[in-house]
């Protein structure tokens, strides 16, 4: 009947895979960047052990506080240790404080904003008011008073930055599944019987949680960003955790004779966080055609 | 009008009652003695049976909750284990160091922002936009503590032309006196007519409040010019194009008004920001305000004044957006019409 009907794809007229990745490439130049420093960064991450000249907590005396050379690349701190093989280092330190934060932060936020969409009325206020003290205190200073109640401690840090920032999944989760909640999917498997926690996980969720994944890249910089401050302040790692904000606060006695005892690690975090945030703003770009480029 | 505000203040009055019952939480139920936490180790049996009876430790939880609110309503934020002296005694000293930074920091922020996203959404993929928008994606990727720490290398280390820390230099301090009339030396300096205890707090204002307002310009910057792309694609804008409207006139006046609702938003945000920044830029330039308190308390295990300090700033910040969703009120007038 259709004219189309028996038509086949002329294989030669098919875009060749380089030509694909190319295109990909030129629309999603964020993305690339970002993906590929950050890709480099959890190589370095990995197979850091592998990576390092020196040994990153062997004390030197001898060599301390030496400019960077090429024996040194980054040069030495004022114990005498390789800057470049702590910053090596410190790469697996972040990624695990982003990972972590943003799991734990995701798994106290997104039961919370699946039940207060899929529930709504009542439980929704009760849920979504709790949410919102949360976000009543300053940024930064909620954590801070978190982690002075339950001590000094990286993972303490990290528990109290998720405490923090979980009711922005909670609402960004109770968003998506209100848009939902009315579908006819929703309404046949609650007819059949099934179990609301069953709804709302096995239904509800795999339906609504792109924008929370899209908020956890953005949000993995500023997670990473947040931890360097509390190890800065003196409350977040502690030696022999090597964390780069740990390292610049160690270097804050010297820095102004011994530049790069704090540059190096601070440059591994902007570097870190930029193609992060940039990865983020890509993905969001991606899966959110509304933010396509220009804007 | 008394409705709304009615509205907003009840919301705020519960938002901070949700805030104690966090602040209480965390300062009785989490691991470790509360006593201990307020006494530090090693308290004699007086001050122990002291303190048990100051928390009323042997009452329900509930009352517990009611005796600490009561105090907290009071001001009674306790003893700093540090100072030795009243919480909010330390607190009020200290508030106007921190005041002073931030508020200088959120008019920086404004005044260089807005315009610069207005300017960035106009000449949209135009060199200045590809420029403010490179600007604000490095600003917000940099650690504020480096950000500090690169000015004074900069303008203390290299240059000599500004003080590396501090509020402002002791000889002067001492030299020179001027009455606390408002708490902010700019101010309490000018009234005096010290010029050079004037121009010393000056010097010392400079770098905090750079570093505060870098991070904080980014964000604003690019939320400007993303409401401003939105605001001039309207049709009003087109029509006031076609009736040959002067453009700046068209930019800052019609299309500017209705960016102003975000721009509170944005505001309000950024002001909590810095005061939850202020904590590591005081630390960074050795400020005596609330944030360095914060950070010595911390380190000293002065539990009393974390706490204090945590409450007196989220009351401030949610005080700032009582003070912002009022000013919606002003500029919206659909709010005003319901």
């Amino acid at each position: 009947m259709s004219s189309l009907d028996g038509f086949q794809a002329n294989p030669a007229l098919q875009p060749s895979w380089t030509r694909r990745i190319s295109h990909f490439a030129s629309t999603n130049t964020l993305l690339f960047v970002g993906g590929g420093i950050f890709l480099l960064i959890i190589l370095a991450a990995l197979f850091a052990p592998w990576i390092v000249p020196f040994e990153p907590n062997k004390i030197d005396f001898s060599h301390k506080l030496l400019a960077p050379s090429l024996e040194h690349l980054m040069g030495t701190d004022a114990l005498g240790r390789d800057i470049f093989s702590r910053v090596v280092y410190g790469a697996q330190t972040s990624l695990i404080i982003g990972i972590t934060v943003l799991a734990i932060s995701m798994a106290i936020g997104v039961p919370i904003g699946l039940a207060a969409g899929y529930f709504g009325g009542k439980v929704d206020m009760l849920l979504m008011r709790i949410s919102d003290i949360f976000l009543a205190f300053p940024p930064l200073l909620l954590p801070i008073a978190i982690t002075a109640a339950l001590g000094a401690g990286l993972f303490n840090a990290m528990l109290a930055l998720a405490i923090s920032w979980f009711p922005w999944y909670a609402r960004i989760v109770r968003g998506s599944v209100m848009a939902i909640r009315k579908e006819l999917y929703i309404d046949a498997a609650r007819a059949m019987g099934v179990g609301s926690l069953r709804i709302m996980f096995r239904h509800a969720l795999p339906n609504s949680w792109t924008p929370a994944i899209v908020q956890g890249s953005m949000d993995f910089g500023y997670t990473i960003l947040a931890a360097a401050s509390l190890s800065f302040i003196g409350i977040g790692a502690k030696p022999p955790t090597i964390e780069w904000g740990l390292m610049v606060a160690l270097s804050r006695s010297k820095f102004l004779d011994y530049w790069w005892t704090a540059a190096f690690p601070g440059l591994a975090i902007f570097v870190t966080v930029l193609a992060v945030n940039l990865l983020g703003d890509g993905i969001r770009d991606m899966l959110d055609p509304k933010y396509r480029s220009g804007r | 009008m008394i409705k709304y505000v009615a509205q907003r203040l009840a919301l705020m009055i519960v938002i901070l009652a949700g805030v104690m019952v966090v602040t209480f939480a965390l300062s009785r139920v989490l691991p470790g003695s509360p006593i201990e936490m307020m006494l530090g180790h090693r308290p004699t049996q007086e001050q122990i049976d002291l303190a048990r009876a100051k928390l009323h430790v042997d009452e329900p939880i509930y009352t517990q909750f009611s005796y600490y609110v009561a105090d907290m309503v009071r001001g009674d934020f306790g003893e700093s284990l540090r100072t030795g002296r009243p919480v909010l005694e330390d607190v009020l000293e200290r508030m106007t160091a921190t005041f002073e930074v931030t508020t200088l920091a959120v008019i920086l922020v404004v005044l260089v922002g807005v315009p610069l996203g207005v300017l960035s959404a106009v000449k949209q993929n135009h060199l200045v936009d590809h420029g403010a928008r490179s600007f604000s994606i490095a600003g917000m990727a940099l650690p504020v503590f480096l950000i500090g720490m690169m000015l004074q290398m900069l303008f203390y280390g290299e240059l000599s032309w500004l003080p590396l820390q501090g509020r402002m230099n002791s000889e002067i301090l001492l030299d020179y006196e001027f009455p606390r009339v408002t708490g902010l030396y700019l101010i309490d300096t000018l009234l005096a007519g010290q010029w050079l205890a004037f121009k010393s707090a000056a010097a010392h204002l400079v770098l905090p409040v750079l570093t505060l307002s870098i991070a904080s310009l980014a964000v604003v910057t690019r939320i400007t010019r993303n409401t401003m792309v939105e605001v001039l694609a309207q049709d009003y804008i087109l029509t006031l194009k076609a009736y040959g409207m002067r453009k700046r006139r068209i930019y800052f006046l019609y299309a500017l008004k209705a960016t102003l609702i975000p721009m509170l938003t944005v505001i309000g945000l950024t002001y909590g920001f810095m005061l939850g920044g202020s904590v590591v830029v005081e630390y960074v330039f050795d400020w005596p305000g609330l944030g360095g308190y914060v950070v010595g308390a911390i380190t000293k295990n002065d539990f009393p004044a974390v706490m204090g300090v945590t409450l007196f700033l989220s009351t401030i910040y949610l005080s700032v957006n009582l003070v912002i969703d009022l000013l919606y009120y002003l500029v919206d007038p659909r709010l005003r019409a319901t």
